[in-house]
């Protein structure tokens, strides 16, 4: 067999300059992040659990408290942010040092899928027809990328990044942004999501992201039941064992026991969130004396006092 | 990726890099000893997945335009979704062209020139029939060619002659 030199025993480069150019995308996304105080990935691996909805409007209760903020829709496919966020369908302003992020209510800056897509069209690429499962992924990580160095972001205290559903979508992230400052795995008492969130938590842990923690959602106010779904809905005195307010509190505990993470808020079940936030007014702005909204405000006080927050002991 | 030539053991080095708009790619490598060539092709699959990571074999003649990967990969985009920043502006470019007695107003002059570039008729209605979605960075790319070859105003020619420099597809 003949004998010749390996890859790594060939130091010499070819000039095709592959490396160069990762490295300058490595840079060109050091320095756009720069300016932005801290990073909070709100992810759970689990789909259905609310994830927009916690990002919008902890996004606005933020700003409520003066802070700048920034949201970027990880979710390529299903993105919800912008319209959650009242973003109008304007154009973006396109300028060679990026592009400029839309403005959503209280100057909440966002950059979306649904900015650059047609209406009602699914996500599709360019690319030979059947081998999308080879390149795909890296498309979308490729998209990721460009909105979190390619968008204009300027001085932000908080960059909020919505994370789509599926552990390997948080992987992602963490290939680009290693160590996010705060990292909030959102949950419901649902047994299955618990399941899957305590998955998000491992790959975490063991990807050495820290300062993680779990926002509860969906929990059942008094008197009320939570369906198998994780949903709740007034107590039917049928006679049926199903999960109430404690069962709920029960769950959530038990998630923290399992993770070791600290649960850092408990937003209850209001359907009232959900229906305004889609219509792109954040509950925090529209009911603020709702006991979700109060909520949202510890919240937003829990990410001020953390970990690369204004107010971080 | 390296190309190491067996008979001389030196790595070969990129030289051209061409695009025929069937979705595959051409990257010639010489050997710097004897001077062989080859050629890699790579089918559409492969040329993909090399651009899905937002690098050009054989590097880049202009720098990487905002959310290039995004917008030259997505379907279904919005033809509305981007607006120009600020206009070209052919006044001072024009100005430059025409030249000064004052040698401080010529170095002024100078400097605009070498900031702004300035789009002939033709040029413009050309790029008129480039989808609005990748306009603005189709037009810096041009631009920045324009720049960088002492270019002052951008006619279909100098379009034609930056493709082909560029090695762009489709723009």
């Amino acid at each position: 067999m003949r004998k010749f030199r390996t890859y790594h025993q060939v130091t010499h480069e070819t000039g095709s300059r592959i490396l160069e150019q990762v490295l300058e995308q490595r840079a060109r996304l050091t320095d756009r992040l720069a300016t932005v105080g801290a990073i909070i990935a709100i992810a759970s691996g689990k789909g259905g659990v609310g994830k927009s909805a916690i990002t919008a409007n902890l996004a606005a209760a933020l700003a409520l408290r003066g802070a700048r903020v920034g949201a970027l829709d990880a979710d390529l496919n299903g993105p919800s942010l912008g319209r959650m966020l009242g973003v109008p369908r304007a154009a973006l302003t396109d300028g060679a040092a990026g592009v400029q992020p839309a403005t959503g209510v209280a100057g909440i800056r966002v950059m979306s899928m649904d900015l650059l897509q047609q209406d009602e069209a699914p996500l599709r690429w360019r690319g030979p027809e059947g081998d999308g499962f080879v390149w795909r992924g890296l498309a979308e990580t490729g998209v990721l990328r460009e909105f979190l160095s390619d968008v204009v972001w300027g001085d932000l205290d908080y960059l909020l990044v919505d994370v789509p559903p599926g552990t390997d979508r948080m992987a992602r992230l963490i290939e680009l942004v290693p160590h996010p400052h705060q990292t909030l795995l959102v949950t419901s008492p649902a047994e299955i999501v618990r399941f899957v969130v305590a998955k998000s938590a491992r790959l975490l842990h063991d990807a050495g992201v820290r300062n993680v923690a779990i926002v509860a959602n969906l929990i059942p106010a008094t008197g009320t039941r939570l369906s198998p779904e994780g949903r709740a809905a007034p107590l039917d005195h049928s006679g049926t064992v199903e999960p109430t307010e404690a069962d709920a509190v029960d769950a959530v505990d038990q998630l923290e026991r399992e993770t070791g993470l600290s649960v850092v808020a408990r937003i209850p079940y209001d359907p009232a969130l959900a229906t305004l936030t889609d219509r792109g007014a954040p509950f925090v702005l529209a009911s603020p004396d709702a006991d979700a909204v109060r909520a949202f405000a510890l919240l937003a006080d829990r990410v001020e006092r953390g970990n690369g927050g204004r107010y971080a002991s | 990726m390296k190309f190491l030539c067996l008979r001389c053991d030196e790595v070969m080095a990129f030289a051209e890099r061409q695009l025929p708009g069937d979705g595959t790619m051409a990257a010639v490598f010489g050997c710097p000893g004897c001077g062989h060539e080859m050629a890699m092709l790579t089918n559409p699959m492969e040329t993909r997945l090399v651009s899905s990571l937002g690098v050009r074999v054989g590097g880049r003649a202009v720098p990487e335009q905002p959310l290039e990967m995004t917008r030259s990969a997505l379907t279904d985009a919005r033809p509305d979704a981007f607006a120009d920043e600020m206009p070209e502006s052919g006044t001072s470019a024009h100005a430059a062209l025409q030249g000064t007695a004052d040698e401080t107003a010529a170095l002024a002059d100078a400097s605009l020139h070498a900031a702004r570039v300035q789009w002939d008729d033709a040029a413009v209605d050309r790029m008129a029939r480039v989808p609005s979605f990748v306009r603005g960075m189709v037009k810096r790319i041009y631009t920045d060619w324009a720049r960088e070859h002492g270019v002052a105003v951008i006619t279909p020619q100098v379009m034609d002659q930056a493709r082909t420099d560029l090695g762009l597809e489709g723009m």
